[in-house]
């Protein structure tokens, strides 16, 4: 039986052999790394061909996750985005509350295969940190999760809950104290350690095979919405609309509909306190290609190829690097990426929350944000699937000192 | 002093330099500095005084935002350098006197990012017109290494590269067909950084990258002092020596001792390279 929500490209054509999406992608690695980056990208092409595999992973994605997840429609929220009708895809309903569950599972299982009995992760908002801790308590795995020390402190409660599920949780002190030198700080463990440890990578950017197998965990997302909208709305949308930060959940979004050519794919980055202001994590919108993290893609940096230190309110989008088929789609047009700043995010977590009763990510509200804006442009007849990657619980702290929600400030903004 | 070859640079210094060690019956003792630290000057006196005090070879690393090959000694130096405003000018210039003041043969070691973004072309020009001999790029694998060998090998500099404990066989040959000037082969798994021993792991490599080439093999990662030198160079044709250099002057009080701390530690591990253990 065909695997239902395990679902990698059937078509193929990109990555090519050597990990190209057009210019972008590769292999930039140590040496020490290449056995295990080849052994991941080996045993996962022998994983894609085994049934076994994709039975076992459906079966976790079903009675586990609680797959598929629902498209909902938020017509009281679409008020306020042109009166085009908006459905959101519902990956914070998943279990751990995001969609980085369902890349999680399916390396877990790759770890297994691989005989491997450590893993290590990075973190930003924490959300894949809890989904990696999740798994290895599921599996029996030892799990260490790299965090920005920024990132521990302004998501206090996913460290804890990293914890809960026995994962050793280090606040990493070097350089910006985000999520870039968190994935440093993984790749040093990574090579120290390599004999029996995964690195169980959250995102889609990352030396080959990392970008092409994080979509294929992922593209359940857009093949589910795809169905559902046409089921639903009984055509396909206008655009489909989802945060940018590595981009797993975009391209998880966007993949299954690349090849319907009149449905936008609409990325939103985070322009922080405004693209303009140099305070921002907008890559694609004002990075230049380089290298980092093991591919070629688009890079905040300077004229050296020193990296620029992104900042977002979120912490999840607070990257200064993407992944490469996301530059692939900028550079042949297929994708639009534009920048969302703080207090746009901000504001259209809040107005979901007040108007559909659902808390978002701040993540998720950047695409938010911007679907508000592409309603607009559409109009009443409009139709937007934006991917509501993430619930907003970790954001709480965050949204509470924003707007003035504790006790004795007021509602300030 | 520079022996000036077609392309410009001193990949030929190199070579001579490590048949010289080799014919004096003795492994290379090779230091690695990074350019900017404590200040430009300053790391320029650090490299000109290993090279005087016994090092034959000095790596001058060029520092990035992302250093994630090295540990946190290489770190807390790259990230001062930085601080410092650092720029590629500098290390080359770092390159050029070191080399002009001492006649040693001196290469860059970095990540791929800055001189993609610089530009090959400029870059391994510059470095060739500046006296360099060569260059050292871990996150370069040989995969994705044929441009930046063309201009390599046009201006006449080195392609070191990188081989681990977990380099199998037939890829050691791949990469040691590809590489020039030797081949640094990395005690351990691991980030830069000093270590209490050097990996059991360490011999077997040179042993495995020796069939494959005539290359000379040269070991580093986790050296420290004159004894694992010694060590080493029982197995391999040089020694290369980073963190304990950098260590010394970070624990100096004031940048004259930082050098006289670099200078002993470069004397001790001269001996060390000397002695047969």
């Amino acid at each position: 039986m065909p695997s239902e929500f395990f679902i990698p490209d059937p078509e193929g054509q990109v990555p090519s052999a050597e990990g190209y999406f057009g210019a972008f992608g590769g292999k930039f690695i140590p040496e020490a790394l290449v056995a295990a980056v080849d052994e991941v990208a080996v045993e996962y092409d022998k994983a894609k061909a085994d049934p076994a595999f994709a039975a076992e992973l459906d079966d976790l994605l079903v009675n586990y996750t609680g797959r598929p997840s629902s498209l909902t429609e938020v017509p009281r929220f679409a008020e306020h985005a042109g009166g085009a009708r908006v459905f959101l895809k519902r990956e914070d309903l998943n279990h751990t509350g995001s969609h980085k569950i369902n890349n999680v599972l399916g390396q877990a299982l790759l770890t297994k295969r691989m005989g491997k009995t450590r893993v290590i992760a990075e973190t930003g908002a924490g959300q894949h940190g809890v989904a990696t801790a999740t798994a290895c308590a599921l599996f029996g795995l030892e799990c260490t999760i790299y965090m920005g020390e920024i990132d521990t402190q302004r998501q206090a409660l996913n460290v804890a809950r990293m914890r809960m599920l026995g994962a050793e949780v280090i606040a990493v002190k070097s350089g910006s104290r985000t999520l870039k030198d968190a994935i440093n700080e993984a790749f040093r463990d990574w090579v120290a350690n390599v004999d029996r440890t995964h690195y169980l990578f959250g995102t889609v950017a990352g030396p080959h095979p990392f970008p092409a197998m994080v979509r294929d965990f992922h593209r359940v997302i857009g093949v589910e919405a795809r169905r559902q909208i046409l089921d639903r709305a009984g055509r396909l949308p206008d655009a489909a609309v989802a945060c940018v930060g590595g981009g797993s959940n975009a391209i998880g979004l966007f993949h299954a509909f690349i090849p319907d050519a009149d449905v936008r794919l609409i990325g939103c980055e985070p322009a922080g306190h405004g693209v303009e202001t140099g305070e921002h994590a907008a890559t694609l919108t004002a990075g230049e290609p380089g290298i980092l993290h093991g591919s070629r893609s688009y890079v905040l940096q300077d004229e050296e190829g020193q990296i620029t230190e992104p900042y977002s309110i979120s912490a999840g989008l607070d990257y200064p690097g993407i992944g490469p088929e996301h530059a692939y789609l900028k550079d042949s047009g297929r994708g639009e990426y534009r920048a969302v700043t703080d207090d746009a995010a901000m504001q259209a977590l809040r107005l979901l929350s007040r108007t559909e009763g659902i808390i978002p990510a701040i993540e998720s509200a950047h695409a938010l944000a911007g679907a508000l804006e592409v309603g607009k442009e559409l109009g009443k007849d409009g139709l937007l699937v934006v991917n509501l990657s993430g619930r907003g619980d970790k954001d709480m702290d965050t949204a509470a000192r924003y707007f003035g929600l504790y006790d004795g400030e007021g509602d300030a903004k | 002093m520079s022996s000036t070859m077609s392309g410009g640079g001193n990949i030929q210094l190199l070579s001579d330099t490590l048949a010289q060690t080799k014919a004096e019956n003795r492994a290379a003792l090779i230091a690695y500095l990074p350019a900017g630290f404590p200040t430009v000057d300053g790391g320029i006196a650090a490299a000109t005084a290993v090279l005087e005090s016994g090092a034959d070879i000095v790596e001058i690393g060029l520092p990035h935002s992302d250093p994630v090959l090295d540990g946190p000694v290489i770190q807390t130096a790259d990230d001062i350098a930085l601080r410092g405003g650092l720029k590629i000018v500098d290390v080359l210039r770092t390159v050029r006197e070191a080399h002009t003041a001492t006649g040693k043969p001196v290469l860059v070691m970095t990540y791929w990012n800055p001189i993609d973004r610089y530009g090959v072309e400029r870059f391994t020009a510059e470095l060739a017109e500046a006296g360099g001999a060569g260059c050292i790029l871990p996150d370069l694998p040989v995969q994705e290494s044929a441009q930046w060998r063309e201009h390599a090998e046009k201006h006449g500099l080195a392609t070191v590269f990188v081989v681990a404990p977990s380099s199998k066989d037939e890829r050691l040959a791949k990469i040691t067909e590809a590489g020039s000037g030797f081949v640094y082969a990395a005690s351990l798994m691991g980030v830069t950084g000093t270590r209490e021993s050097v990996g059991a792991q360490a011999a077997d490599l040179v042993r495995r990258t020796r069939a494959t080439t005539d290359l000379p093999v040269c070991v580093g990662l986790g050296v420290s002092n004159a004894r694992q030198a010694a060590e080493v160079a029982g197995f391999a044709d040089g020694v290369i020596v980073g963190s304990a250099f950098v260590q010394r002057m970070l624990d100096a009080p004031d940048e004259a001792a930082g050098l006289a701390a670099v200078r002993a530690l470069a004397g001790e591990l001269a001996d060390g390279v000397r002695r047969d253990s």
